[in-house]
């Protein structure tokens, strides 16, 4: 019993992390229709840096604090070149994740870099898996708030809702965009920051969170940041489940077969409405 | 004069939507802008709220505010959401919708409801609240009536009718529906084609037998 509550707790860690990249991939995709795969590089810059700034003597929280405000301006950064090149999305965004490893190998290495989180246990858990659970949370009910009681939260649905509409009254479309981005960036810097005490970090790490983001992600067609939020905190724990009871070695193909079982039922589902129409 | 246009030309990837059209609207006076489809009333909209790039001379002295042909709400926002956005522009002070619920008292009970699930004709008055939050001296309507029921279409115009008379709100109402416009407005355009083929009161051109034959049936 022990054991599967520390699975579970464990597992909701792990998955709260997920959730933070697959919300960053929300927050892009809802207001700008773009798939970001460097999203999991947002992650990867900001783990990095936060060991070097943690080596460098920057106490923790600010280290991380600059971290994600970097990683927030790198989405920018994204988004720029994407919104400057329109329907080239997908392959700038791609590129811009394989020349991030160029970047994070010249100045990182290759090497996995971690640094020190929360210590202690709690529950037989460490205690720094509660810690990503116990901000990824607040993080999620402030980004609620955001968008359904603020206005320019409401400027960003708009985008997403009706682009057209939201330049006839006015909303400047591009800038919602780079908006997006950032949130995006940030969120994904939260994820690395947040993840990296208890799992290693090399400049490759992008390829798993990617993946387990996206399929937290896309059980809400990409538009839903709080099915991301369920997604991801689902998969976390099947995923220690199964690591627990089984084998280790199968996390990332649970989040493949999850993601691609959802996907076949998505395109059975709008098969089916085109059909009907 | 409000609204002037001078020798108005939009071409999309070679192709001429619009060429060389002038037209103005007073203050406070109502225009129709009458035309088949892919006349070029659409991309004449755009270009008055410069959404399309443009050769020629458009000038708006004072505040334009368009209700864009197939209502365009924000689906997933509701009525209220919809509302405070289009004072976008006005900033925070100019978000407050309850002028535009005395007006449209229709809209006050569905305040709360996800405008994508409304009728069309609901739509529509969001689309003109939307717009009137802009606080416009000149309202660009464009199809008020296309795929609305004839008595809609009737409440819709006599809250026009209302906005236009105790406002002085200026309207260029672009319509396929030329009894409508015609009935409504005082002076009218008929556009071809991309060119203005006829202008005059709008009770001159009921009687003007090459808008009669073509728009009148």
């Amino acid at each position: 019993m022990s054991d599967l509550l520390a699975y579970v707790l464990t597992g909701l860690g792990i998955g709260a992390g997920y959730a933070l990249v697959g919300s960053g991939l929300v927050a892009i995709y809802r207001v700008t229709g773009v798939v970001n795969f460097a999203q999991g590089a947002f992650a990867v810059v900001a783990a990095m840096l936060t060991s070097t700034l943690l080596a460098g003597g920057l106490p923790h929280g600010v280290a991380e604090l600059v971290a994600v405000a970097v990683a927030a301006l790198c989405g920018v950064l994204v988004g720029l070149l994407v919104t400057g090149s329109p329907g080239q999305s997908l392959i700038i965004t791609v590129g811009v994740g394989v020349f991030a490893y160029a970047v994070e190998i010249v100045l990182w290495g290759d090497q996995p870099r971690s640094f020190p989180g929360l210590g202690g246990v709690v529950a037989g858990v460490q205690a720094h898996y509660l810690l990503i659970l116990g901000v990824t949370v607040p993080v999620f009910a402030a980004m609620g708030l955001f968008f359904t009681r603020t206005d320019l939260g409401k400027a960003l649905t708009a985008c997403a809702s009706n682009p057209y509409a939201a330049r006839v009254v006015g909303i400047d479309v591009r800038r919602m965009g780079l908006l997006a981005f950032g949130l995006g960036g940030a969120l994904g810097g939260l994820a690395g920051v947040l993840t990296t005490p208890v799992q290693q970090v090399t400049f490759d790490s992008d390829v798993a969170l990617i993946v387990n983001g996206f399929a937290a992600a896309v059980l809400g067609g990409l538009r839903r940041p709080f099915v991301a939020l369920a997604g991801g905190l689902l998969l976390g724990v099947a995923q220690t489940l199964i690591a627990g009871y089984g084998g280790g070695a199968y996390q990332l193909e649970v989040a493949l077969l999850l993601m691609l079982a959802v996907m076949i039922v998505q395109a059975a589902r709008a098969g089916a409405v085109r059909e009907a129409t | 004069m409000i609204v002037s246009v001078d020798d108005l030309t939009v071409r999309y990837d070679g192709a001429t939507a619009l060429d060389g059209v002038s037209l103005f609207v007073e203050a406070g006076e109502m225009v129709a802008l009458v035309g088949a489809n892919g006349a070029g009333k659409s991309t004449l909209v755009r270009a008055l709220s410069g959404l399309v790039p443009y050769e020629g001379r458009v000038v708006v002295r004072g505040r334009l505010a368009q209700v864009p042909e197939g209502r365009e709400v924000f689906a997933d926002l509701s009525v209220d959401d919809n509302l405070r956005l289009g004072g976008w522009r006005n900033g925070r002070r100019g978000r407050d919708t309850t002028f535009v619920y005395a007006l449209l008292p229709e809209l006050t009970p569905l305040r709360k409801r996800v405008a994508g699930t409304l009728s069309g004709g609901q739509q529509q008055q969001v689309a003109i609240g939307r717009a009137l939050m802009a606080r416009p001296d000149v309202l660009v309507i464009d199809e008020l009536s296309l795929g609305l029921a004839p008595l809609v279409v009737d409440s819709l115009v006599g809250h026009l009718r209302e906005l236009h008379e105790e406002r002085g709100l200026a309207v260029l109402l672009i319509e396929q529906n030329a009894r409508l416009a015609l009935s409504l407005c005082s002076r009218a355009y008929v556009l071809e084609a991309g060119r203005i083929v006829v202008t005059g009161p709008a009770r001159s051109l009921v009687e003007d037998p090459r808008v009669a034959t073509a728009y009148l049936g």
